[in-house]
């Protein structure tokens, strides 16, 4: 019988194009699973960034998780209902970026203040002597920094 | 609610961020740093997506799908403001088109975040969070190079008197204005503007430039009804390029 624990269980396998080592249930963008007595599977999704690119791909990613995986009634639902922000990573996300190279987003607590940015943690060499660069990166999601402490450019995962 | 308001008003908000989104993308391979040719590109991007969310609401609506709206209009049927339809000029003048039209930008989304319209209100609530790093990134460039050379100051000055008429167009009110204001959507263009210029003007005394006196100045309007220059049609024939040769093109 399929349940919801199960589908999510599934969507593990569905990673974040540009940050393979995540997957999109540790993105925290998968805002709901329902199955009806039908067994009909429904997916609700919400983008990261408006305009992200990838969003698109990662819909059609967790539909063909679905199908490979013999669910054939499904619906794929990309919404604003439940709206992403970075607190919506999983401490197994987090982790995971700092592994691959990308300074997790900080944690905050209702009001998001940027003047965070400014001295985030190096995910190198934890250093937070480092400085915002710039607020835009290679994808909308990231910005980028320079440890003063490792001498390095790095990226982080932007707060939102 | 009267949904012509709210639609006129979606219209207005999709149309502004799609022709400033295509107009920061023109930027594209001509910013004069790596960081701001990538700042301007992704900008672009985010506000490209922020009009399809708005589209998309205009769609539920019943209104053509998002494509089609966006490419099939003729220049008297966009809402835009005057503004964000002028041509890029140098770097400082996309510049402090960029800081004046996203302070203001900012304060719509914030408002709207609290709107009686709840499918606005959830969009609103999605966007603000990111609009934050174009103010952010407005409002260090623009204290960075206000306090700067004497060249960089003038330029930056120029633009400002040149932009501000167009800045304030932004602010032309919707025939179903007060409607909107009593139904609890938002608190109107004045209350906009009134923020906006507290938040500008906080900015500006950091620098070595100087806001000319708003009430001398007349400004722009017409867009938000469909009167536009003469740099709007050229911008949108371009960007329906492709669509008008194989509307079924993906790209």
């Amino acid at each position: 019988m399929l349940t919801k624990e199960n589908i999510l269980t599934l969507l593990e396998e569905v990673k974040d194009p540009e940050i393979p080592v995540l997957s999109l249930v540790d993105l925290g963008v998968i805002t709901g699973v329902e199955i009806s007595d039908e067994d009909h599977v429904t997916v609700n999704m919400t983008p990261t960034f408006a305009g992200c690119p990838a969003m698109d791909y990662m819909k059609k990613d967790v539909e063909r998780t679905l199908e490979k995986h013999g669910i054939s009634k499904y619906t794929v639902n990309m919404t604003f209902d439940k709206p992403w922000d970075s607190n919506k990573l999983s401490d197994k996300g987090r982790q995971h970026l700092k592994e691959f190279g990308l300074a997790p987003p900080p944690k905050y607590d209702l009001i998001l203040d940027l003047d965070i940015l400014e001295h985030v943690k190096c995910p190198y060499c934890d250093s937070d002597n480092t400085d915002l660069r710039t607020p835009f990166g290679p994808t909308l999601c990231r910005s980028m920094h320079y440890c003063n402490n490792c001498k390095q450019m790095f990226e982080q995962f932007k707060p939102l | 609610m009267n949904e012509q308001a709210i639609k006129d008003l979606l219209y207005k908000l999709a149309d502004d961020q799609l022709i400033l989104g295509h107009r920061n993308s023109e930027w594209t391979g001509f910013g004069p740093i790596l960081e701001e040719d990538i700042a301007f590109s992704s900008m672009a991007q985010d506000k490209i997506g922020h009009s399809l969310a708005f589209y998309t609401l205009l769609q539920e609506l019943g209104e053509a799908e998002p494509d089609t709206v966006a490419f099939t209009r003729n220049a008297n049927q966009f809402h835009n403001s005057q503004l964000v339809e002028l041509p890029n000029g140098e770097y400082d003048f996309s510049l402090i088109r960029h800081f004046l039209y996203d302070n203001a930008e900012i304060i719509r989304f914030e408002m709207l975040s609290q709107s009686s319209y709840e499918p606005i209100a959830k969009v609103a609530t999605k966007l603000k969070g990111e609009v934050k790093y174009h103010v952010l990134h407005a409002n260090t460039w623009i204290k960075n190079l206000g306090t700067s050379t004497e060249e960089a100051i003038l330029r930056l000055q120029s633009s400002l008197n040149e932009a501000l008429p167009y800045a304030l167009g932004m602010f032309e009110k919707s025939k179903f204005e007060q409607e909107l204001i009593d139904a609890g959507v938002y608190a109107g263009e004045e209350a906009v503007k009134a923020e906006w210029l507290k938040r500008i003007t906080a900015v500006i005394e950091k620098t070595d430039l100087k806001l000319p006196d708003l009430e001398s100045i007349k400004p722009k309007f017409g867009g938000r009804y469909g009167e536009h220059t003469e740099h709007l049609q050229p911008l949108l024939d371009e960007m329906a390029e492709v669509f008008k040769i194989d509307p079924t093109a993906e790209w």
